[in-house]
């Protein structure tokens, strides 16, 4: 079992939490860009999650959850001192930082999570790193101390203008690039839609650009090929092959369209959370 | 005196259209006095070469003599001394390739059910034996072994270096031990609870199972020495899918094998209190002829798929899957599309299987194997209208260990160096099963544990 040590919202609405696990076999070695995956309890479904932070001394390690889908919904209800029964990783190959000196991370809401650990690791690794970390309003804002600590530069943008510029991520990375900004590499993460648009802002420049995906999977091993994607024509496994890539050159439309084949029964197991047990299903 | 009746006591199954409908044994095992019956049919002949055929040579004649007598528990303990998993090979062993292949009956006539007798043992002994008995735990020789993956392979390696009185460790990637035993074959051919019962005779005898452990990630080959262990088995199977590499193969309801099974069995996504999501397909085409694509299609069958179409290239007598398997999906109205290639999978405007363009074959020349290669039939192409493709046409060895593990080296399909004992290119460093052969059976990966087993037993031996 892997004890949940705590547990905290990271915004004013409550739409992301952040756990922090003992785990310490993945806490060992993980790096930034690799995953694990969760199982809740026997009944559960095995989820990849992005590993946010790692504490290899406390064998700790933190992941950012949007509780939306039954799984994530049902964590949602689980408190510190209870304990999920898999949490198993590090999978995935972690991100590549050789070679560059100077990147732009572009978050989309959530998706600056798992952006954040990126570029905290880079700039760690002694890159200069802007980091664009949009969001849909003000009360859903994430991490911003901790971006801002762990950034050469942070630009926060809201779709309403609640908070920070006015405008879409894409936009403002744009907005940089024509201002002269030299990126050796943009690294993309969020909504698939999100990153879809914004590798589209990158490809007229020639700017080398990353994107980091998550799609369906089980084993996270390469066993199930559940989570394939075609890049530059070729088929790829996110969990060995990947889970980033590179932006240009994956195939946006199929990815979105493989992504939602279970949204229906996704639909159906949320019913059930309430339905049978209002609330985290014992055993 | 020998029954001299020339075909083998028949095994009570469930009637075909109800069984594919649900998910429970289809065989129902042998009553106490149809095995008696089933195992005097045994002539003791001198050369026993139902042995020879056996990859971990189950002492045959001598178990069915006990089981003659009536003697079933001795049976039991003569089966075990060389076999860890009876209850397994009972059941998924292709036993007409081997112990009953050889079997002087089977020349006139059908040879003695082997395979029925030994999962009648395995059985009995489950259901009367002491659970809380003490178990014999083998005097401790203080080295310790560590296994890679808690498949057929892995579980016998483990088993057997436990009873010589190594410290065995067995690392599993998923949260369940048993590999291949839980993923890929079902409920209705293997219990699960009865693979969870051999693990735990395992346990009981002292092999530590570690479950969630990524072995090449979390802890590379290099960290298990480190920590102590002196020699390290690798039987991490073939589990990575093979495609067939025609267009449309990403279209939504076109899975591996790999993906629609472990759904079902590991996953329990049959079952409405498993979170893990499957869809009911209604006309579901499976891609192969092995006993992987027997069973994707039995399985969709029972997920309530009106017509389930297995697609093989060659002719039924080159089906590679157990003839059992073949019959019993037959019996469960799988349709079979012989001499069919796919060519195509076709979707409609949202990305949805609709159907798979085909190719009709005929059978030409051997090929190096002797087996008769399948040509198109030119002009043949024709439409079968599906709403799911599962590709059973098999897998190859997962590339996390030779990738991860400095000196340990693998062949052009991925496939590790290993001598016939299971020794690889890396000093200390043992592999054996589908990790080493490529996709074959329970069994032959069992008899490779073994035969690793009693190599690393020499190895510390020596050191």
């Amino acid at each position: 079992m892997f004890p949940i040590v705590s547990k905290r919202p990271l915004n004013e609405a409550g739409t992301v939490l952040e756990y922090v696990i003992q785990a310490p076999l993945v806490a060992k070695k993980c790096l930034p860009g690799q995953f694990i995956v969760l199982r809740l309890d026997e009944h559960g479904e095995r989820v990849p999650l992005t590993i946010a932070d790692y504490d290899r001394q406390a064998g700790t390690v933190t992941i950012m959850v949007q509780p939306v889908g039954q799984t994530t919904r049902m964590l949602e209800l689980m408190e510190p001192g209870d304990a999920l029964a898999d949490f198993v990783g590090p999978m995935g190959k972690p991100t590549e930082m050789e070679g560059l000196k100077r990147v732009c991370v572009v978050g989309g809401g959530v998706g600056c999570a798992i952006g954040y650990p990126v570029a905290k690791g880079m700039w760690e690794h002694g890159i200069e790193v802007d980091m664009v970390a949009g969001f849909r309003s003000k009360d859903i804002v994430i991490l911003e101390k901790e971006m801002r600590e762990h950034t050469t530069n942070l630009y926060i943008c809201t779709d309403d203008g609640s908070y920070g510029e006015k405008c879409f991520g894409n936009a403002k990375l744009e907005q940089l690039i024509k201002e002269g900004r030299q990126y050796d590499e943009v690294f993309i993460i969020g909504p698939l839609k999100m990153m879809k648009f914004t590798s589209l802002t990158t490809k007229p420049y020639g700017i080398k650009t990353i994107a980091s995906l998550c799609p369906i999977m089980i084993d996270a091993s390469g066993m199930c090929g559940g989570c394939r994607l075609t890049v530059d024509g070729e088929t790829k496994f996110a969990c060995v092959d990947g889970p980033e890539f590179d932006a240009h050159k994956v195939d946006w439309d199929e990815i979105i369209a493989r992504n939602a084949f279970y949204a229906g029964e996704e639909e159906e197991g949320k019913k059930h959370i309430c339905r049978i047990t209002g609330g985290v299903r014992n055993g | 005196m020998a029954n001299m009746s020339m075909t083998k006591n028949p095994m009570p199954e469930q009637e075909p259209l109800v069984r594919n409908k649900n998910f429970d044994e289809v065989a129902l095992g042998y009553t106490a006095e149809t095995a008696i019956d089933e195992a005097k049919r045994c002539l003791n002949c001198k050369q026993h070469p139902c042995v020879s055929g056996c990859p971990v040579n189950v002492r045959i004649p001598e178990f069915l003599a006990k089981v003659a007598q009536g003697e079933f528990e001795e049976a039991y303990q003569i089966v075990t001394s060389t076999n860890s998993l009876p209850a397994v090979c009972g059941r998924v062993c292709p036993q007409e390739n081997q112990c009953e292949g050889k079997c002087v009956r089977g020349i006139k006539g059908e040879p003695v059910g082997v395979g029925r007798l030994e999962r009648f043992v395995a059985d009995w002994h489950a259901e009367h034996a002491d659970p809380n008995a003490a178990v014999e735990k083998p005097v401790s020789n203080g080295h310790r072994i560590a296994v890679v993956g808690s498949g057929p392979a892995g579980l016998t390696c483990a088993g057997d270096l436990a009873r010589m009185g190594y410290d065995v460790t067995v690392y599993e990637l998923f949260h369940k031990a048993g590999g291949v035993l839980v993923y890929g074959i079902p409920e209705f051919r293997l219990p699960k609870d009865i693979v969870a019962r051999e693990v735990a005779s395992l346990e009981k005898m002292g092999v530590k199972v570690v479950t969630d452990a990524v072995i090449g990630r979390a802890i590379s080959i290099d960290d298990l020495f480190a920590e102590g262990f002196e020699a390290v088995f690798i039987g991490s199977g073939a589990g990575l899918p093979q495609f067939l590499g025609i267009p449309g193969e990403n279209l939504l309801g076109v899975y591996s094998a790999n993906e629609f099974l472990t759904r079902i069995n590991l996953m329990k996504a049959y079952r409405d209190d498993y979170d893990t999501p499957i869809k009911h397909h209604k006309r579901v085409a499976v891609v192969g002829g092995g006993n992987v694509a027997m069973d994707a299609a039995r399985c969709a069958k029972r997920l309530g798929a009106d017509e389930v179409y297995i697609v093989y290239r060659r002719s039924m007598d080159e089906l590679p899957a157990r003839r059992e398997e073949v019959h019993h999906a037959m019996e469960e109205e799988v349709q079979f599309q012989l001499l069919t290639n796919p060519v195509r999978v076709v979707g409609d405007e949202n990305g949805y299987v609709t159907g798979i363009e085909c190719i009709r074959m005929e059978l030409g020349e051997p090929d190096e194997k002797g087996r008769r290669r399948p040509v198109p039939v030119e002009g043949s192409n024709f439409v079968l209208e599906v709403d799911a493709m599962i590709d059973a046409i098999g897998t190859t060895p997962n590339p996390l260990l030779r990738m991860t593990t400095q000196g340990l080296e693998a062949n052009r399909k991925g496939c590790l160096i290993a001598d016939e004992n299971g020794k690889t290119t890396r000093e200390g460093v043992y592999a054996g099963g589908d990790a080493v052969t490529g996709a074959a059976t329970v069994i032959l990966a069992m008899g490779a544990g073994k035969t690793a087993a009693a190599a690393i037993d020499d190895y510390i031996r020596s050191k």
